[in-house]
């Protein structure tokens, strides 16, 4: 079965994406083309992700250096001067090309690339995200400032722009690992001990988060969304966030709920205001709102919907939810709106 | 025989001119050339796999690595065309994980390790001047367990049933796994392990004990210091990766939560051991195969090497560095700012002994005159990819840098530039360079080039767009990835290198089989090198040197012009047999100045009897069926027995024999003039290396663990502990004893020693299990890791009396006497290292409740 990947495009930073490093013009145009993209390190949208990508065209142009110097020098004394040349050369070649250069270039090197690493994930400016992988989802809480309750949601992230949140990491089952190239490097997510990290998305945005440490069958078909907002937009959304499920306004809808509620979809999932209080899968209260299913593996139309819940199985192997491929196609649409009015 | 007896060398050495100067009469020459011919002629026919030459076994042992690295390059297709296109359904996800676990793990377990040994075992002989290795049975020994093991561990493809948690094998994911597959990984893996460091120590005494008269260190071919250096990091890399397989199975099979957090278990404890033999196994195969490059150079300079000394000295600190950088593969996982700092600057670090090297390798091309060849086509393709793969390396090496790029497509491209430029290439070109010499034919000039340009062009068509895809995001090891991530044409071109690189290979593996029948035999130094190998006889000869030479300098074949015609004649060292016995020369280990003429086993069933019934005991357990394989294991143990009993360590016909140039050797040798005991003494350190790994566990818990030991958890009980420290040192002290007071000739009395030894250390054993019986080790992980040693410890006791009772055995028929003492030696040696294990672990288990 073909897996439609979610093409969701939206609001794309552009902000201060334009920011070249200064290697940038020894690049040839076909990487160009190639480093834009939701999930690339080439196209940083944090504060942390835009210092490692200048770290990175820094190493890459003196690595294409090095590599033609030691190359050049073996080509011409094999190829063009074949003839004994001094041994005293050759000597000092050893002490010099082996010995003090790399010295030298490794100590730059060192000094610079390691004087970053204090500001590389500074503590955090206020909102506390606790992120659980589990397999293959995540479990998110959004702890603001002050809060003795968290907000739960799962499979997204968001986080206010311009402003540093911290992350604090920790897995079910197994290790996994949580990425968004475009925000700032991985950190390993460990049953049974907590990691950190934060992120500073620059201005407004989105990007695709996925998980970077294998973790089993489905560790292909565990990514994330991740959506940068405006301060006060996010603030707003995170009310949102904290109420409970709206009851449905279709008539669908209110079929849907209880199709829900007859297949036992409670026992595993929370829709908060109902008598869903599962824990064992993703939080559905505003499951409607997100911009992926089965994180981020298919888009969120109606259609997509009755896909995941009729073919789990097959879309992501060894997932512990059931393929309800025995429910009838009316009650897959009525659960499907239902869930997509999940707003 | 009588005490009194020589039991020294005796006669003119060094040799001088004049002596080697005096002719062999050629009846001479023709009598000692047939008694030489018969004693080291592999049987033929159905009993051929019985042989342990090691032109014979070095050779299967190459054939079947590579065969293996074939296999595990196929999956490497499959997995490419799975990925080729977005969204792909060629194969499942668990094939798909199976496929990727296994490529990584062949290759590195069945291909690049085994390949070096393969080599070494076929070469460093001949490099040495020498017969053979010490020890041909113990290499034929290690072939047959790894062939055993890596059919077992790459047939599981086939029922579908391989490990699929990652060659690195991560708890709690591998632990939590379903299916046999861990088991097979775990079981089928360690037992490759163990072969690998048995020959390892076979290594490391060949180079060190078994080079020729004259051959000091300082002169000893750069192959053989890899070797040493290599072999050395196989003995202290590898066992702490069988500790953490030793506790794994543990958990697997008995619910010992190791590995488990919710039972006080950490899964970091598994990475860190993995990792400190994980990293080192990168230079562990890389070294070698620049050893290759190290010997072929100077033969396309037509010069000696230049920096003989800086790159020994390069080698030995890549070694020792390479143990301290293991971290960096861990630089995700949390780790304070000034750890990252640390490893970062070490990993750096070893840029200097490796640019060295190189630097080396380009000033000997510089001061000679220049002759190109097919090999040193290999060696600059080695080159150019070896240094793309060092420099990203020091861009990985970065931290903060590592944190994007770790575990992306990066370092998948950065890993095969490595192994690619800083192995295969190297490998291959040691294959057309020492092909002749292997074959005493040539490989095609025309289809290695062929081959050269379709490996070449073909991976860096793979593996350089890699790099950006591991930038635009795409992690390792996942089996598919959607088509808006834009990473489908950038793996589309990866594809499409895949099979120009397997083209390539194509090529190469006819070149390699194709038949040569119709081509004449090649001169014996085609490419005019100055080392001892080209010496070898063609057409071939299975006695190695046809006499072993005195040898002054680097490169004796080009600065002794008469070095080859007086081998030829037999002037030199052991030039017959006059007994029928194979035997090589011993020397010392500094000047190398002959001790010894060395008895060396000959062909026999016994290995493979033993290989199968080792087998046996790790592979039966993946099922469960565990007193099956306490019943193989017991088999194997008989077999090696056996083997011993009748082939090492007996007492000589002749005490002495005439070496040539009038020097009189002694057949025989107990304690440090023995290789049997440099073998134990080395086995040992390996060992030593794995119980110190299992009590970095214990220390690992204490220090990271908050609830270690659990509040109100029970301890060991004290007075048990107490008598079991107290019998096993007593044993210990008896078999000590037993030694002194048979080589005084109180004969009597060592028998009693011998006697009561055994039986003081099974009390010790009894009360050692009586001491920790009351804990239960499935509870949580400070009963199972106290049970864990206390585990080790009994099975290094069983081993221990075994050996007691071996040397009572022999003592008792005359296999042992105070004159032929070698086997009691050997056991004190061994009873050394393990009354330190007894004494470290019933420190730690009994003080633990006092200090804790």
């Amino acid at each position: 079965m073909k897996r439609t990947a979610n093409g969701h495009h939206t609001a794309r930073s552009s902000g201060r994406a334009g920011r070249v490093g200064p290697g940038m013009v020894l690049i040839v145009p076909t990487l160009l083309a190639g480093c834009d993209g939701r999930q690339s390190v080439l196209s940083p949208g944090g504060a942390d992700a835009r210092v490692l990508g200048d770290l990175f065209w820094v190493m890459l142009v003196g690595a294409v250096i090095l590599w033609l110097l030691v190359n050049g020098l073996f080509f011409y004394v094999t190829r063009i001067n074949r003839a004994a040349l001094s041994r005293r050369f050759a000597n000092g070649l050893i002490v010099v090309g082996g010995v003090v250069f790399p010295t030298v270039v490794l100590g730059a090197l060192l000094t610079y690339g390691l004087s970053i690493m204090p500001d590389q994930r500074a503590p955090g400016e206020g909102l506390t995200l606790r992120v659980t992988g589990e397999q293959w989802w995540w479990r998110v809480e959004y702890w603001p400032d002050g809060a003795d309750a968290p907000i739960v949601a799962a499979n997204e992230i968001r986080l206010p722009a311009g402003q540093r949140s911290e992350v604090v990491l920790n897995a079910g089952r197994v290790i996994h690992s949580f990425w968004i190239p475009a925000l700032g490097g991985k950190m390993d997510m460990f049953p049974g001990r907590e990691t950190r990290m934060s992120l500073k998305p620059e201005a407004p945005g989105t990007w695709r988060g996925q998980c970077a440490e294998f973790c089993g069958a489905s560790h292909a078909l565990m990514a994330f969304e991740v959506v940068a907002m405006p301060p006060d937009d996010f603030t707003a959304w995170l009310d949102a966030q904290a109420a409970s499920a709206a009851p449905p306004a279709t008539e669908a809808g209110a079929r849907g709920a209880r199709i829900f509620a007859r297949e036992g979809c409670g026992a595993c999932h929370a829709v908060r205001g109902t008598d869903a209080r599962g824990a064992v899968g993703p939080d559905l209260t505003h499951v409607g709102g997100r911009l992926s299913l089965g994180a981020g593996t298919l888009g969120t139309t109606l259609e997509d919907f009755q896909t995941w819940i009729a073919h789990t199985g097959e879309i992501k192997p060894e997932v512990e939810m059931p393929s309800y491929d025995y429910l009838a196609d009316a009650d897959l649409a009525d659960l499907a709106a239902y869930l997509k009015g999940l707003e | 025989m009588n005490d009194t007896e020589q039991t020294g060398p005796s006669g003119p050495y060094p040799p001088t001119e004049a002596m080697l100067a005096k002719p062999v009469p050629q009846d001479e020459q023709d009598r000692t050339a047939a008694e030489l011919r018969a004693a080291w002629e592999p049987p033929k026919g159905w009993r051929y796999p019985t042989a342990v030459n090691n032109s014979e076994v070095g050779l299967w042992y190459a054939l079947t690595a590579f065969g293996f690295m074939l296999l595990a390059g196929v999956l490497a297709l499959v997995m490419r065309l799975q990925l080729m296109v977005p969204d792909n359904d060629l194969i499942s996800a668990d094939r798909f994980n199976q496929f990727f676990t296994m490529h990584g793990s062949a290759m590195m377990f069945l291909f690049a390790v085994p390949m070096f040994e393969a080599i070494a075992i076929l070469i460093l002989p001949a490099f040495l001047g020498g017969r053979d290795m010490p020890f041909p049975r113990l290499s034929a020994f290690g072939f047959w367990c790894f062939v055993i093991g890596g059919v077992f561990v790459m047939g599981s493809l086939l029922f579908d049933a391989a490990p699929t948690a990652g060659w690195f094998m991560y708890p709690p994911l591998a632990t939590q796994d379903e299916g046999p597959g861990s088991d097979i990984w775990l079981l089928g893996l360690s037992f490759i392990e163990i072969a690998s460091i048995a020959a390892a120590v076979e290594l490391i005494v060949g180079a060190l004990k078994c080079r020729p008269p004259g051959m000091r260190v300082n002169i000893m071919p750069l192959y053989a210091w890899y070797v040493l250096v290599v072999g050395g990091m196989i003995l202290f890399a590898f066992p702490p990766l069988i500790a953490g397989d030793f506790l794994f199975e543990l958990e697997r099979s008995f619910d010992w939560p190791f590995f488990d957090p919710t039972r006080g278990g950490d899964p970091m404890l598994w990475q860190h051991l993995f990792w400190i033999f994980g990293h080192p196994e990168v230079y562990i195969v890389f070294l070698p195969s620049i050893a290759i490059a190290a010997m072929v150079i100077p033969t396309v300079a037509r010069r000696p090497i230049v920096g003989y000394s800086w790159i020994v000295l390069s080698a030995v600190g890549t070694g020792f560095l390479s143990f301290g950088l293991w971290v960096h593969h861990m630089f995700t996982t949390g780790f304070p700012n000034i750890s990252l700092g640390f490893f970062s600057a070490a990993s750096e670090a070893v840029v200097i002994p490796t640019g060295i090297q190189l630097f080396a390798f380009a000033a000997t091309l510089i001061a000679g005159r220049v002759k190109m060849s097919l090999p040193m086509l290999w060696i600059a393709g080695a080159l150019a990819i070896f240094t793309a793969g060092g420099l990203t390396g020091v861009m990985l090496a970065i931290a903060p840098f590592n944190w994007q790029v770790h575990d992306t497509y990066f370092i998948v491209a950065h890993l095969h530039y490595t192994l690619f430029g800083g192995m295969v290439f190297p490998v291959i070109a040691g294959v057309y360079y020492f092909y002749p010499f292997i074959r005493k034919k040539m490989l095609s000039e025309r289809l290695g080039r062929w081959a050269f340009w379709l490996i070449f062009t073909g991976f860096n068509v793979t593996f350089l767009p890699m790099h950006l895809t591991g930038l635009l995001g795409m992690p390792r090891r996942v089996f598919t990835y959607p088509e808006a991530a834009g990473w489908g044409w950038l793996n589309m071109i990866s594809t499409l290198g895949a099979f120009v690189i397997a083209a390539g290979f194509a090529v190469f593996v006819w070149d390699l089989l194709r038949p040569k029948g119709d081509q004449k035999e090649v001169p014996r130094n085609p490419w005019d090198a100055g080392t001892l190998e080209w010496s070898h006889d063609v057409p071939a000869e299975y006695w190695g040197a046809r006499s072993i030479p005195h040898v002054t300098s680097r490169y004796p074949l080009w600065d002794d012009p008469k070095l080859v015609e007086r081998m030829d004649a037999g002037r030199y060292y052991l030039p017959g047999s006059p007994h029928g016995h194979r035997e090589t020369l011993v020397t010392s280990v500094i000047d190398a100045s002959p001790e010894l003429a060395q008895r060396v086993t000959g062909p026999t069933w016994i290995t493979l009897w033993a290989a199968g019934f080792t087998g046996g005991a790790f592979i039966f357990p993946t099922f469960h069926m565990y007193p099956s394989a306490i019943v193989s294991g017991a088999f194997a143990v008989v077999c090696i027995l056996y083997w011993l009993w009748t082939s090492t360590a007996r007492p000589p016909e002749h005490g002495m024999r005439d070496a040539g140039l009038g020097l009189s050797l002694p057949t025989y040798a107990s304690g440090p003039k023995a290789v049997g005991w440099w073998a134990v003494w080395i086995t040992m350190l390996g060992d030593a290396t794995a119980f110190a790994s299992v009590v970095f566990g214990f220390f690992f818990y204490w220090t990271a663990k908050p609830d270690f030991p659990p509040e109100g958890a029970m301890h060991a009980a004290p007075a048990p502990v107490g008598l079991a420290v107290l019998a096993l040192a007593l044993s210990w002290a008896l078999t000590l004893g037993a030694r002194h007071w048979n080589r005084a000739g109180r004969v009597g009395a060592a028998r009693a020693a011998l006697i009561a030894a055994p039986l003081l250390a099974a009390g010790g054993v009894a009360a050692l299990i009586r001491s920790v019986q009351h804990l239960e080790p499935t509870a949580h992980v400070y009963p199972a890791i106290i049970w864990a040693l206390m585990v080790w410890v009994v099975a290094h006791a069983a081993v221990g009396i075994i050996m007691q009772l071996y040397c009572l055995a022999g003592s008792l028929t005359g296999k042992l006497t105070p004159r032929f003492d070698a086997d009691l030696w050997n056991i004190t040696l061994v009873w050394h290292f393990l009354c330190l294990t007894v004494l470290v672990a019933c420190a730690v288990i009994g003080l633990a409740p006092e200090v804790l």
